[in-house]
Parts: C-alpha cells; sequence; structure tokens
C-alpha cells in the first residue's frame, strides 16, 4: 500500500502539469496511466505535430512539449506507473483506497481524473461473430510470437504495427495481410519490403477487402474476408491479428459514482472538484460552462486542482500563496539555489 | 450557410443549418445530433466522426481529401470507398443540400 497526497490518474500535459503545482505547495502525487509512456495523448496521436497555442511557446511539438513537462516535474522525483489503470475507487474514514489493474494499491485523500477522453485501448474488429476468439486466436498486440510458429496468421490493417508484424512472422508462419486500400500508412521502407514479399510470395497480400465472420468448431478455423463490391473469400487461418490504432474509452471511471455529462466529468470551477469530495477532474475529461478543451486550459485546471487538494492532504494547515520567483520554500522543493 | 441532413444508422434524420466556415462535424456536435462523437474535437486523430456519402455525385464534389484522412478512416468502424471524416468537411454554401449517413457506430 502506497501512502500518497494525491494520485493523478493520466500523464497527459493536463496531469503532468498538475503533478507539477502539486510539488510546488509541497504535496506528494503518484501518476498512473494506461499506455506505457507519458504524455497522453500529445505522444500517442501527434507526437511531431506542431502546437501554436501553448503560451509563450509559439510553436512545439507534442513530444517537444512532454519532454519540457517531464523536465519541469523531475526535482520532485514523483512516481509514474505506467501501463497500469486504476480499476476500483472504496472511500474509508474520508481517504481513498485506490486498486490498479496490475493490483498496486493506493491511500490517498485526493484523486485527480486527468484522463483525457479515457484509456487509449486497441480498436477491435467490428464483427461479432470474433468475440468468442478474442485473447485466444484473435489478437490486438502481441506478447509472445513464437505462439505463430508454423501456423497461419491474418494480419488486418495498414500501419506500421500490422506491416512490421507481418515482415517479422511471415519468417516463420504463413502470413495473409488483408487491408481496407491499396495505399498503406506505415513507413515507406515497410511498405516496400511488404510488396517483395508478396511478389516472391512469401506472404499472401489482399487489399480492398475487410472482415466479414470468422468460422470455427471451439477453435478457429477461417476467416471470411468481404469486398465492398460484395465477393467473398475464406481463408484457413490458426490466428488473427488486428491492428487498427488505439480508440479512447472511459473504461472504470463510468463506474465510480461521478456525474457524467456525454464521457465528461462535471466539476465546479473554483478547484474543479466533482460530485465526489477529493475526486477532482482535469483537462478533457471535465466540462464546466465555457469549457475549452485546450491545453492550457488544463494547466489552468490543474493549478486550481492542487490547491484543493491541499485542504484534504494538509487539513491543520492553512494554504499560503506564494510565487515561484519569490518563495525560498519554492526553492528548496525545486532544488534551485542562489 | 448550408442545411445539412444527418440520417442516423436506425435512419433517423436531423436537419441543421450549419454556418459557413463550421465542419460538418461541428454542425451535428453544435445542434446535439447523435451518432458523431468527435473524441478529438477536430483534429483528424480518431476517427470518431466518420460519415458516409451515399450519393455519388455529392461525394464527388465534396474538396478531395488531404494527406491523413484516408490514414485515419483505416481506423474507422466499417470504412468505405464513399467513407470521410466529417471534421474535415468545412461548410459553404456550396455544400447546402448535403446528406450524411452515419456508421452503426464509431468505435
Amino acid at each position: 500500500m502506497i501512502k500518497t497526497d494525491v494520485v493523478i490518474i493520466g500523464a497527459g500535459p493536463t496531469g503532468l502539469f498538475c503533478a507539477h503545482q502539486l510539488g510546488i505547495i509541497g504535496l506528494k502525487c503518484e501518476i498512473v496511466d494506461n499506455l506505457d509512456k507519458i504524455g497522453g495523448q500529445c505522444i500517442e496521436l501527434y507526437p511531431d505535430k506542431p502546437i501554436y497555442d501553448i503560451p509563450a511557446v509559439p510553436k512545439c511539438t507534442g513530444e517537444e512539449l512532454t519532454n519540457n513537462l517531464i523536465e519541469q516535474i523531475k526535482p520532485f522525483n514523483f512516481n509514474f506507473h505506467l501501463s497500469d489503470r486504476v480499476q476500483e475507487l472504496k472511500n474509508e474514514n474520508n481517504k481513498w483506497l485506490v486498486k490498479t489493474l496490475n493490483g498496486k494499491e493506493f491511500e490517498t485523500p485526493n484523486i485527480v481524473i486527468a484522463g483525457g477522453v479515457g484509456s487509449f485501448e486497441p480498436r477491435k474488429f467490428p464483427t461479432k461473430s470474433v468475440e468468442k476468439y478474442d485473447g485466444k486466436s484473435v489478437l490486438y498486440s502481441i506478447k509472445d510470437k513464437t505462439i505463430f510458429k508454423d501456423k497461419s496468421v491474418i494480419i488486418f490493417g495498414g500501419g506500421d504495427s500490422a506491416l512490421d508484424w507481418a515482415i517479422e512472422l511471415s519468417n516463420s508462419s504463413k502470413v495473409t495481410l488483408v487491408h481496407r486500400r491499396d495505399e498503406f500508412r506505415g513507413a515507406p521502407a515497410s511498405v516496400q519490403k511488404i510488396k517483395e514479399l508478396s511478389d516472391n510470395k512469401t506472404i499472401d497480400l489482399i487489399t480492398k477487402y475487410s472482415i466479414k465472420d470468422v468460422k470455427g468448431n471451439g477453435s478457429l478455423e477461417s476467416v471470411e474476408i468481404k469486398s465492398e463490391s460484395g465477393e467473398s473469400k475464406v481463408i484457413k487461418a490458426d490466428y488473427v491479428l488486428g491492428f487498427f490504432g488505439l480508440i479512447m474509452q472511459l473504461g472504470p471511471i463510468a463506474d465510480w459514482g461521478l456525474n457524467l455529462d456525454k464521457k465528461t466529468i462535471p466539476v465546479n470551477t473554483e478547484n474543479f472538484e466533482t460530485n465526489k469530495k477529493g475526486i477532482f477532474a482535469i483537462g478533457d475529461i471535465c466540462t464546466y460552462p465555457g469549457k475549452l478543451k485546450l491545453i492550457l486550459s488544463g494547466f489552468h485546471e490543474g493549478a486550481l486542482a492542487a490547491r484543493g487538494c491541499f485542504k484534504y492532504a494538509r487539513p491543520d494547515e492553512k494554504y499560503r500563496f506564494e510565487f515561484t520567483t519569490a518563495s525560498n520554500t519554492i526553492k528548496d522543493r525545486l532544488g534551485v539555489k542562489e | 450557410m448550408a442545411k445539412i441532413k444527418y440520417i442516423e444508422f436506425n435512419g433517423t434524420e436531423h436537419e441543421a443549418d450549419v454556418a459557413n466556415g463550421l465542419s460538418v462535424m461541428e454542425g451535428a456536435v453544435q445542434n446535439n445530433i447523435p451518432g458523431i462523437d468527435a473524441d478529438c474535437g477536430g483534429g483528424m486523430s480518431c476517427a470518431t466522426c466518420h460519415v458516409y456519402i451515399n450519393d455519388d455525385e455529392w461525394f464527388r464534389k465534396l474538396p478531395e481529401k488531404e494527406m491523413g484522412e484516408d490514414d485515419m478512416l483505416d481506423q474507422a468502424f466499417e470504412p468505405k470507398s464513399n467513407s470521410r471524416l466529417s471534421c474535415q468537411l468545412i461548410v459553404s454554401d456550396d455544400l447546402d443540400g448535403l446528406t450524411v449517413h452515419m456508421p452503426e457506430k464509431q468505435v
């Protein structure tokens, strides 16, 4: 059990800057994120796309913004718990007991949800019949590639994951790559390699087709694919892999008894607390009259939520407002000497 | 200004007057028309504002897809050759009378 002042859910820019504000006012926090890296949407969706509306930064990419925020909170040595997801919350004696998917437990008076539009999860096949094979012979990520040795594997998708795995698995499996159009969005070198492997018959490349149905008797036997004009083909398969990118799901957040408005959480604009005492929501996931889904709004929300957390984390102390330029206490916390 | 018709997968029709300069996606969201999620808010990074343009003539008349739109559509639910991301369809008087059909779901 890790005891802390605040658990932040989400390591995107909003969560990171909130952590900074917590550090500045002398609170500790632990940061949990479903992705395997820090940065949230900035790093997952647009690491290379320039952002033009960060105050005083005329232009930076999602990756640069993330790296700078990481640098900014370095002095506080906060822990990150990546590839993990907060699953359960329970209130006991005015403390929140937090459990994650990987079995970590926290005790904290405050939770800050900075979850963007939810956690990123693999986009799955639209076909209902596929579900019963999910996690067994229908997979959306690969943990152990040896299971595919000498098997028939059908890979769906046109991005880097689909192409890279098609190339990799073609060494030891019978690979069929199916994509809905002729163009691929993967790296040009990979596209070139796929075309070579297709030309020399190492892999079967089928374009302008998508999945229609899967068939099997207990275990998966074949996959039916269809073209837009209605032609269909049946291919024998031991495994089906789908690489359609990630989608954002609200996930367990929906089960915590918070008021929800569509996929967002209503908050007050004084400290961004939700209807639950000690649970705050900031960034894209919160809503209030006039809400703008801008990174800069998330920063402001995080700064105020951090002060809201102070009240519950230090009930016997009075919060004192200080400037980073003037306060020696803050300079000590940042480890800067003059 | 253009009158845009949004037809849900179940056939329910909605019509909205959408101001020039807004996207077809924004026209739906601002008028509380269900069926277009637009998780990323119009950044062409989520494929949850996916629509079909069933009328061939209209499909050809729309501004061409820019780089990246088809890449995102790869990740949409049941993309077809007449698929578009509605966040990329910017409304002008020329779009008056456009009808978009929604997919069964967005994710």
